[in-house]
């Protein structure tokens, strides 16, 4: 085991996959010369050459479509998007074409493709590069969208990605790159789809994923001062969803906040609500509660951008108002 | 004077014909209800599809759109694959998944049928990135038409082609309306191979309705990329004489316009010129018109035949390894 940051075990699986699989290459805006906007790729072009750690134009659409391309052709490339606000630039790319290919082909065309990009806010950037889209993204079927929270993950889902023969997005919460785990550099692909209990207790589950897994944890210790021991759930695949693991935790606990930086409407947190009705409905001692960004674009200074956003404090109060409520 | 050889030009016509008289047939067809959803006829502008995919061998890679039925029939996809497709039946070359803007050969690497205006061209951007990275000598042939040009992903796929000197052979067939619009309604600047060499790319115009014109401008083109030259646009100025699809008042054009450009059908014109050249006698016109009729009509026995997928595999290829 290696401490590691998330930028650096996002970094050593990118190196492991270059070196071992001459299909694989990394293309995107600045992952080249400048080292990626994060710095998730600096030191890969020289150990790489331009070939393989390609920089793009600004031309989102297009270098995600000539992802698609390549993937077509052969290879596995690794695509990545700056901020998944420009992932929306490339929408038709990922929607109309990788998610489709597959079937729209009758089963003839694969899209063994890997998209990146960070995603999420707290870094008072604003409503252009701030916010979590990723549950629109899930939306999509012929996705797969992981979102790993941790060092190990960061580097086993990715790992995971490139072995799967359909496209996959990876959404990076930008908060998450300086934050430091436990990796093992010898350890193989994670495994798609499954949820991890982040931390054990039976009086609420917490379900999270991304950059709230750390408010998720944080929350829980304060509730544990008070007696109270929550079950924090890390979803790490939110298509497909652990289903059976979120309702596993519900039945140990009865009690679910679901924690998403998403906008509550339409959101991921209330797929997974949905989910938790149609098939853990009996086992609620209270209605599920969401906490989830306010429903504004993301506001630039900081006490707006706090306040827009989940945090400890609200999953707490949120947590204390449940166990309020006669089971 | 004979330009071209015997055997050759009746092939460039046989396959001309199909299209023609597949189309006729489908548009038929879908009156009497056997295809649904849109079909966009290619008549008028067969002479593109069978000039331009002459250059092209059996590892170039095609991608094309959503009036792409010419395209398929020339690269080899069987007509009873390609008709079993419009119908919507498992036989046909997408399982009938996509009907006839998306049709798909992977094995004849036929890349589709895109009905996203301008989403194909980054797919052969990237196809093309593929070959020359893994050391294939191959040309990615992109077909769209003049409407793609408004999109920025026109412009951003020229840019990264010719940035990273990619093998694509760009095939703009202007049939001079995107869908209702005419070219000077929505382009500043008509002249489409001007905005080529904006990015650097050689560019070509032809005679979309003169198919040994078409066969030349694309061997020449094709050439360019296979020698490594990076990627080339060729206009095919061209005309569709049917509605854009298949319910269309038409109140764009005139019926003049329309008339005129008839007066220089591909067919007609290709078919009088080897009569005057002597390489085509009566006789084989009635043997060629007689192959594609019966060709045509076995595709239809095949579709007509052909096994609806069954409704317990909707989400089978969704997802290689699971279901959605």
């Amino acid at each position: 085991m290696t401490k590691l940051t998330y930028r650096d075990a996002v970094r050593s699986a990118l190196r492991e996959a270059l070196a071992r699989d001459p299909r694989v290459f990394l293309m995107g805006e600045d992952v080249g010369r400048y080292g990626g906007a994060y710095a998730v790729s600096r030191g890969l072009l020289e150990e790489f050459g331009p070939d393989r750690v390609r920089d793009t134009p600004l031309s989102e659409s297009t270098f995600v479509g000539a992802g698609v391309g390549a993937a077509l052709g052969g290879l596995r490339p690794i695509v990545e998007v700056m901020t998944v606000n420009f992932s929306l630039l490339a929408l038709d790319q990922i929607v109309n074409n990788a998610a489709t290919l597959r079937h729209m082909s009758g089963g003839q065309l694969a899209v063994p493709l890997v998209i990146r990009m960070a995603t999420g806010a707290g870094r008072q950037l604003a409503a252009q590069h701030s916010h979590s889209l990723e549950g629109w993204y899930a939306h999509i079927p012929g996705l797969t969208v992981l979102a790993p929270a941790t060092p190990a993950d960061a580097r086993g889902l990715l790992l995971a990605a490139l072995a799967e023969p359909d496209p996959v997005l990876i959404f990076e919460h930008a908060t998450l790159y300086p934050t430091e785990g436990e990796v093992d550099e010898a350890a193989g692909p994670a495994e798609i789809g499954r949820a991890a209990v982040r931390r054990a207790g039976d009086a609420v589950t917490l379900v999270t994923y991304g950059g709230s897994l750390p408010k998720a944890l944080a929350a829980a210790d304060r509730l544990a001062v008070e007696g109270v021991e929550a079950e924090v759930l890390d979803l790490r695949s939110l298509r497909p969803l652990d289903t059976p693991a979120i309702l596993a935790s519900l039945a140990k606990t009865h009690r679910v906040v679901v924690v998403d930086e998403g906008w509550r409407t339409g959101s991921l947190a209330a797929e997974v609500s949905a989910r938790i009705m149609e098939g853990g409905f009996y086992d609620l001692d209270v209605p599920v509660a969401r906490v989830c960004s306010a429903e504004v674009p993301m506001p630039y200074p900081k006490h707006l951008e706090d306040a827009a956003l989940p945090q400890a404090e609200t999953i707490v109060a949120t947590v204390r108002g449940m166990l309020r409520r006669r089971g | 004077m004979t330009l071209v050889e015997r055997e050759h030009a009746l092939g460039l016509l046989r396959q001309m014909v199909l299209i023609r008289r597949f189309e006729e047939k489908a548009a038929e067809l879908y009156t009497v209800g056997k295809i649904h959803g849109f079909l966009h006829l290619y008549i008028g502008e067969e002479a593109v599809a069978v000039g331009a995919m002459q250059a092209l061998t059996a590892d170039d890679a095609i991608v094309a759109t959503y009036r792409e039925h010419g395209q398929a029939l020339v690269r080899g996809i069987p007509a009873g694959a390609v008709m079993a497709e419009m119908y919507g039946k498992a036989n046909g070359c997408s399982r009938g998944r996509g009907g006839s803007m998306h049709l798909f050969d992977a094995s004849r690497r036929f890349y589709g049928g895109h009905a996203i205006v301008g989403g194909g061209l980054p797919v052969a951007v990237g196809l093309a990135l593929a070959d020359t990275l893994q050391g294939r000598r191959r040309v990615t042939a992109c077909f769209f038409g003049d409407g793609a040009v408004a999109e920025g992903e026109f412009h951003e796929s020229l840019n990264l082609a010719a940035l990273w000197k990619l093998p694509v052979l760009f095939l703009c067939e202007n049939n001079l309306y995107a869908m209702g619009t005419a070219l000077a309604r929505h382009q500043a600047q008509p002249d489409i191979r001007l905005k080529a060499q904006a990015y650097g790319l050689p560019a070509d115009a032809v005679d979309g309705m003169d198919v040994l014109a078409v066969e030349a401008a694309a061997r020449r083109a094709a050439e360019a990329v296979r020698g490594g030259a990076g990627p080339f646009l060729l206009e095919a100025r061209t005309y569709r004489f049917r509605a854009h699809s298949m319910y269309d008042p038409e109140l764009y054009r005139t019926r003049d316009e329309v008339e005129q450009w008839k007066a220089r059908d591909p067919i007609a014109r290709f078919t009088a010129r080897l009569r005057e050249w002597g390489l085509l006698a009566d006789a084989d016109l009635a043997a060629l018109e007689a192959s594609v009729a019966a060709e045509i009509e076995g595709a239809i026995a095949e579709a007509e035949a052909g096994p609806w997928e069954p409704v317990e595999d909707l989400t089978k290829d969704v997802y290689a390894r699971r279901t959605p």
